[in-house]
């Protein structure tokens, strides 16, 4: 089995050059990951959740600041720093299969993966979709499609960009219990990008809220629940209630 | 953590299906329903009759022009009656002389057409793929793409000759530019978002070309092929024109010199049903190269 990565993101900042100005998009982020540890990152659309993935994953280098995994500086990519993308962007001339497919057989190990390939299909619920092309696809099952793009790859940092945002409410239950038991049996270290507090404290071992753009972290909130969790557990409850009220959306007490 | 008692991926929900599976099942219907065996099958049969209906315009004014030309309305000197050109088409496949000629500018195509193939496929990648090769190649084409390659033709004759080699060359020229230029195009326009993915899932520069760029470039190319053919034969209608002692061009010449107008429309005819079928070929190609594509599935 392949142990999680070690994350460290350290001073972090980020800007993009729009026509005269820098738009500053990241700023000062600083937070280390543990091998094996869930980390959720919750903040507002446009703060620049997926713009710190794409750092982590190494198809974007920062402007200030450092990204180590076990210790190396990020330099590009890697297939063991995995990330699903928000839009799932499968490659529409493969199928659901080829798509999954596409990991192993850049690193020519499609034989020894191919058991892993079907079971990372079966596992969110495409099996037997596995022929089908990405246009045929409803958004959530291409999101799932992605999702098991992912998997397959055994990677030791898995980024999820609001993986199960376009599913609806009953398959997203189901898929969070699926990424529950994935994370407990595989053990990568997770990033999960989410709007969603619920899910974030459900999941997470730690949950990130960053501030509005340039995003800086605002509370750094460790959710030690025992797992596996439920929904209705009065801790997560509380944490939930904790977190919104971080956001400025508290309900009335 | 203890390890959860979960030893399988899929954990069915107690009731033995996962509630997924399940709304698989009612999401099947909608997944399916674009690719739509039911809804093309529904189409085909009056589809069928559209096409027939599409033929009642044409087959009334060939008997139309018949007639006119029965009753002498028409003269046969302008304009041979369809029973005659029909008679003439006979004559010209039973003695084999179309099979000849067709063969002439078959040939002529085909070579023009490997040329061009030959040369605008690696220009187009080099010039796609590298910014280098981009300044080094593209300028210059779009330069050279400004000129209408049938003003050549006096260059081309006092270069290459009055006989093959010319028109060979001005087919060449004609199919080349589109190929090229969609190719670029196609290239280029590749999704960047699909090349960063592929970065992430591990390819390496060939790969990407490989996996990413050229399936992402194929439609386009596609295109490109299809508007390549079209101006090979316009290519070619004019190539044969220049002093052709066979082809179907050389037919027509010949038979303009004996007032033959139901061989020059023999002629017409086959170089319409020559791009025609051209036409169906690389949609042939197409539909099986491109079945990934939803617009190439609601096609027809
Ligand atoms: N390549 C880019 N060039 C310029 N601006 C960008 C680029 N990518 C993202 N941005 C901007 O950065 C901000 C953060 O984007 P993003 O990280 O996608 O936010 P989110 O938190 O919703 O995932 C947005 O305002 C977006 O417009
Ligand atoms: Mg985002």
């Amino acid at each position: 089995m392949v142990s999680g990565a070690r994350l460290e993101v350290r001073g972090v900042s980020h800007a993009f050059a729009l026509e005269k100005r820098a738009l500053p998009v990241l700023q000062d982020i600083d937070f280390v990951a543990q091998p094996g540890e869930f980390v959720a990152l919750l903040g507002p659309s446009g703060c620049g959740k997926s713009t710190l993935l794409r750092l982590v994953a190494g198809l974007e280098a920062p402007s200030e600041g450092r990204l180590l995994v076990d210790g190396a500086p990020v330099t590009g990519t890697d297939p063991s720093r995995t990330i699903m993308f928000q839009d799932p962007t499968l490659f529409p001339w493969r199928t659901v299969r080829g798509n999954a497919q596409l990991g192993p057989e850049a690193r020519g190990t499609l034989a020894a993966d191919a058991p892993r390939i079907e079971q990372a299909l079966s596992l969110v619920g495409l099996a037997s979709f596995a022929e089908a092309f990405p246009h045929q696809l409803s958004g959530g099952m291409a999101q799932r499609a992605a999702l098991a793009r992912a998997l397959v790859n055994q990677p030791r940092l898995l980024m999820l960009d609001e993986p199960l945002g376009k599913l609806d409410s009953l398959t997203r239950l189901a898929m969070q219990r699926e990424l529950a038991a994935l994370w407990e049996r595989e053990r990568f270290t997770a990033l999960l990008v989410t709007h969603d507090v619920e899910e974030a404290v459900l999941l997470a071992d730690r949950v990130l809220v960053l501030s509005d753009r340039p995003a800086r972290i605002c509370a750094d909130i460790r959710v030690d629940r025992p797992r596996p969790r439920r929904r209705d557990d009065a801790g997560l409850v509380a944490l939930r209630e904790e977190i919104l009220a971080l956001l400025g959306l508290a309900e009335a007490a | 953590m203890a390890a959860p008692p979960l030893s399988h991926p899929s954990i069915p929900a107690p009731g033995g299906r996962s509630p997924w599976s399940f709304r698989m099942s009612g999401q099947s219907l909608a997944g399916a329903a674009p690719l739509g065996d039911a809804p093309s099958r529904f189409r085909l049969f009056p589809r069928r009759l559209g096409a027939a209906r599409r033929f009642v315009a044409p087959v009334v004014l060939v008997l139309l022009w018949q007639l006119a030309a029965q009753a002498g309305l028409v003269s046969t000197r302008l304009l041979a009656s369809p029973a005659a050109i029909a008679t003439a088409a006979w004559q010209l496949i039973a003695s084999g002389e179309l099979a000849y000629h067709l063969a002439v500018s078959l040939r002529r195509v085909a070579i023009g057409l490997a040329i061009a193939l030959g040369f605008a496929v690696p220009l187009g990648l080099l010039a796609g793929l590298s910014r280098l090769g981009e300044d080094l190649v593209d300028a210059t084409l779009q330069m050279l793409r400004a000129l209408p390659f049938l003003a050549l033709v006096p260059l081309l004759i006092l270069w290459l000759g009055i006989g093959e080699a010319t028109k060979i060359a001005l087919v060449a020229l004609g199919a080349a530019f589109p190929i090229y230029l969609t190719l670029f195009g196609g290239i280029r326009g590749v999704d960047p978002k699909l090349l960063e993915a592929g970065r992430v899932f591990g390819l390496s520069r060939a790969g990407l070309i490989r996996h990413i760029v050229l399936p992402g470039a194929l439609p386009q190319a596609l295109v490109g092929l299809r508007y390549a053919l079209g101006t090979a034969w316009l290519s070619l209608v004019v190539g044969e024109q220049i002093n052709a002692t066979a082809g179907i061009g050389y037919l027509v010449m010949d038979a303009r010199e004996f007032l033959r107008t139901d061989i020059i429309l023999v002629g017409l005819l086959v170089y319409a049903l020559l791009g025609l079928g051209a036409d169906q070929l690389v949609r042939f190609i197409e539909k099986a190269a491109l079945a990934w594509r939803p617009s190439v599935l609601g096609e027809r």
